[in-house]
């Protein structure tokens, strides 16, 4: 059966995509999960990932030209029982470990109707009709995914929509502009549709500095542990067993997920921000969990992420541990329906059976969405999470 | 290997840890988290890659003293004796 | 120049400027006399214009639109009261078979220039068988104009412009509204039997409605403004003929509607204004086209289920959050 390869929607604010080059060839066997091409986004260049297994019949797209989101990029020839439609349908990922492709393809393209057709507004559809615009890659932002009215005047090249073709890759082009423009548009959309509530809660993080050291001294550079990763699996294991915080919120319910993906929010030294995940990061021992996120900060920073991290967090974590700032209270990201935020680890006055002592406390904060959770679920989530921390040996 | 030879060795390394820093406008005696915007992160991958490259194992309660190009030098001196 | 009136008053003072100006005009209808009529409308005219202009029926509505409907075959103006629009069903034979076809059977050479003025909608505990709205279901028929005045200045002026109508007209005038304070203004004397009004002007969403729900428009628009979406309210005030016009304009500004009816939400008015707006106006669409109704049950009684069953602002804020995508 022949199938189309589609630009998938790599985050819900990306539009496009400039294809950087092609890591296959005409006639190449190419499976699931395999890396066929780079493109560079608004997040960097990101390596992506095939949806089906098969042979690659044609490429499309050629290197250097800018593709809208669900854009053809090559056709494959591909089993029968492995259709486009039946991946993107396929249910969130199962605790199987890591499934990328199933991952990638379950928020891929705008949503289309069984048998292909894109959801356009009349009005739009006249719109890009009038500006001489494809529907094809349009991100619709209306319910179901639809493409509305302001979605094609986003999409539609500023000003003279007649003259000179914006798809030209000589454009000039401001990566730094681009991503504050999708982190614009995705904070925006957080904090216009979904209530956050906010709760904070401080530890006393000595137990778990105190065993990270031990363990540190014990083992070569490369097998040492970051705090944050401790955090990383505290919050996985309590999202994994505190319902109402790991999962995404689509079309007016909440749909749980099964794995925790856990989203780490990545400063960009260049200015920025990222937030691919770790997959399955409850089910991960502490050394795999630290040695991914080492690779995924370095390649984030390097801009060489794959699209399944973009595209799969169920649950963020971001740490501002190193500024010095005392609490962090995040900003959830869209369709997610939790952050958690790691404060500095400072020296802190701490009681401890009845005397003032100096401890390294920390302050972690929740933001979670009230459509989905309320204060109570969310206190016992914060406080699982230091139960977790308090007992760093079981992590 | 001299005190040039090490530098050099140290800025390749600094640059492997993080492709964004330009070695050019590398100051030896400020800290790299002034400069580079270093974080705990950089400075376990810094430490890994001079254990790897240099034999050189850094204890965690070292890392302070790997804070510029300068304090790395000297302190690697000290180590090599 | 402007008084203060309530929507009863509005429309005594209508009839009072009729029976004045005409004397073919009469008043007939349950009540309507010595009682003052069931909602006190015509409280005060049996004294003013006598027996013979206010004119007390049995409780027999078959029978007396058919008198009203020979009087105005004989050149008499009359304005039959129903007391309400449930109890209209039982004229419906004079209405739609003989009031409405008359015209069209003789060849043009009949007219029947017959005002019915009833009383419509729920909001006053008045039970299923007193609350239904019935002006969609009139709204049908051809043959018959159908008003619905919801405003003082409509209460005001939609009389004089019915009974210049040589052909039938029906006027549905909201129970829940009678006791509604307002200013008459000089655009009461101009009112025209024809064309929908925008009660607020606004760019998000065309909100679409008649009658008693206007005033819930008004209000779930005022919710909707603080949140930052302008609602255009728009009174359709004339059920039939439909201002297909004014409606498509306002879409093509807007690309959203929402129709608000008191009428229940199947084969009714809410129906045939989404569908002449998909007709008309395909291509301005932005998001399907949306329908705020009354819940399909007889008007309860209790206060609480009678709200509940009714079309709220509230309910009203929430359906154009939706289609605007701002659902909370």
């Amino acid at each position: 059966m022949r199938s189309e390869f589609r630009l998938p929607a790599l985050g819900a604010d990306m539009e496009h995509a400039v294809l950087v080059e092609w890591r296959v060839r005409p006639g190449d066997r190419v499976a699931r999960g395999d890396v066929v091409a780079a493109v560079e986004t608004d997040k960097g260049v990101i390596d992506l990932e095939c949806f089906e297994t098969g042979e690659v019949c044609e490429l499309v797209a050629s290197p250097g030209t800018r593709v809208d989101v669900g854009g053809v990029l090559a056709l494959l020839e591909v089993e029968a029982s492995a259709g486009p439609i039946a991946a993107a349908r396929a249910p969130a990922p199962s605790s199987r470990p890591v499934e990328p492709s199933a991952i990638a393809s379950a928020t891929a393209a705008p949503p289309r109707a069984a048998a292909g057709r894109v959801r356009v507004s009349p009005a739009a559809r006249a719109r890009a009709h009038d500006l001489g615009i494809a529907l094809e890659g349009i991100a619709g932002t209306g319910a179901g995914g639809a493409i509305e009215l302001a979605d094609v005047e986003a999409a539609a090249p500023p000003a003279a929509a007649a003259t000179a073709p914006a798809e030209s890759p000589a454009a000039p082009r401001d990566p730094v502009a681009a991503m504050r423009a999708a982190i614009a548009s995705a904070m925006a959309r957080s904090k216009r549709e979904i209530p956050h509530y906010y709760l904070t809660l401080a530890m006393n993080l000595d137990p778990a500095l105190a065993w990270l050291e031990r363990h540190n001294a014990s083992v070569e550079p490369a097998g040492r542990l970051l705090y944050p990763a401790l955090v990383l699996k505290a919050v996985a294991l309590a999202a994994s067993e505190v319902p109402g915080f790991n999962g995404h919120f689509r079309e007016g319910r909440f749909e749980p997920a099964a794995a925790v993906h856990v989203g780490v929010a990545i400063a960009l030294r260049g200015g920025g921000l990222i937030a691919p995940a770790i997959l399955d990061a409850a089910g991960k021992p502490l050394d795999v969990l630290m040695s991914e996120f080492r690779d995924l900060v370095s390649r984030a920073r390097t801009a060489r992420l794959r699209s399944s991290e973009l595209t799969s967090p169920t649950i963020t974590v971001t740490s501002l541990g190193d500024v010095g700032v005392e609490a962090v209270l995040p900003v959830i990201h869209p369709p997610q329906v939790a952050m958690v935020g790691a404060g500095s680890v400072l020296q802190r006055p701490w009681v401890a059976d009845g005397a003032i002592v100096a401890r390294p406390v920390m302050t972690l904060a929740l933001a979670a969405d009230h459509r989905v959770s309320d204060g109570r679920s969310g206190a016992q989530f914060l406080d699982r999470i230091r139960q977790k921390l308090g007992a760093p040996e079981a992590l | 290997m001299n005190r040039e030879e090490l530098k050099a060795v140290l800025v390749e390394l600094l640059t492997g840890v993080a492709p964004d820093v330009d070695p050019a406008a590398l100051l030896p005696g400020v800290d790299f988290r002034d400069q580079f915007d270093f974080d705990s992160m950089d400075t376990l991958n810094f430490a890994i890659a001079m254990h790897q490259s240099l034999g050189v194992n850094v204890p965690e309660t070292d890392y302070a003293k790997l804070a510029s190009l300068d304090k790395c030098v000297a302190y690697l001196e000290l180590r090599q004796g | 120049m402007s008084t203060r009136i309530t929507y009863r008053e509005a429309v005594r003072e209508a009839l009072r400027e009729a029976l004045a100006a005409d004397p073919r005009v009469f008043l007939m209808g349950e009540d309507v006399g010595r009682y003052g009529g069931c909602f006190a409308v015509s409280k005060g005219l049996l004294e003013e214009f006598g027996e013979e202009r206010i004119r007390d029926t049995p409780l027999a509505e078959s029978g007396f639109v058919g008198a009203g409907i020979g009087a105005a075959l004989g050149g008499m103006r009359p304005i039959v009261e129903i007391m309400t629009g449930n109890f209209s069903l039982l004229a419906l034979d004079q209405i739609i078979n003989t009031a409405a076809t008359l015209c069209h059977m003789s060849g043009g050479q009949f007219h029947v220039p017959l005002v019915i003025r009833m009383g419509t909608g729920a909001g006053r505990q008045l039970a299923a068988q007193h609350s239904h709205s019935f002006e969609g279901w009139y709204a049908h028929v051809p043959g018959i104009r159908i008003a619905v005045p919801a405003t003082i200045d409509d209460a005001r002026g939609m009389l004089r412009a019915a009974l210049a109508s040589p052909d039938p007209v029906l006027i549905f005038e909201p129970i829940s509204l009678y006791n509604m304070e307002g200013e008459v203004t000089e655009a009461a004397s101009a009112v025209r039997l024809e064309g929908a009004a925008i009660r607020r002007p606004g760019r998000d969403l065309s909100v679409i409605t008649s009658g008693a729900s206007l005033w819930k428009c008004l209000e779930a628009a005022d919710a909707l403004a603080s949140e930052g979406v302008e609602a255009e309210v728009i009174d359709l005030r004339m059920l039939r003929p439909l201002d297909d016009a004014m409606l498509l304009e306002s879409l093509a500004r807007t690309h959203r509607a929402l129709v608000v009816d008191e009428g229940w939400r199947s084969v009714g008015l809410a129906a045939e204004v989404g569908m002449r707006l998909v007709e008309q106006g395909f291509y301005e669409l932005d998001a399907p086209v949306a329908r705020v109704c009354t819940a399909e049950v007889p008007i309860p009684y209790p206060r609480h289920l009678e709200e509940a069953a009714l079309p709220s602002a509230p309910v009203i804020a929430e359906a154009a959050r939706r289609l605007v995508g701002h659902a909370k």
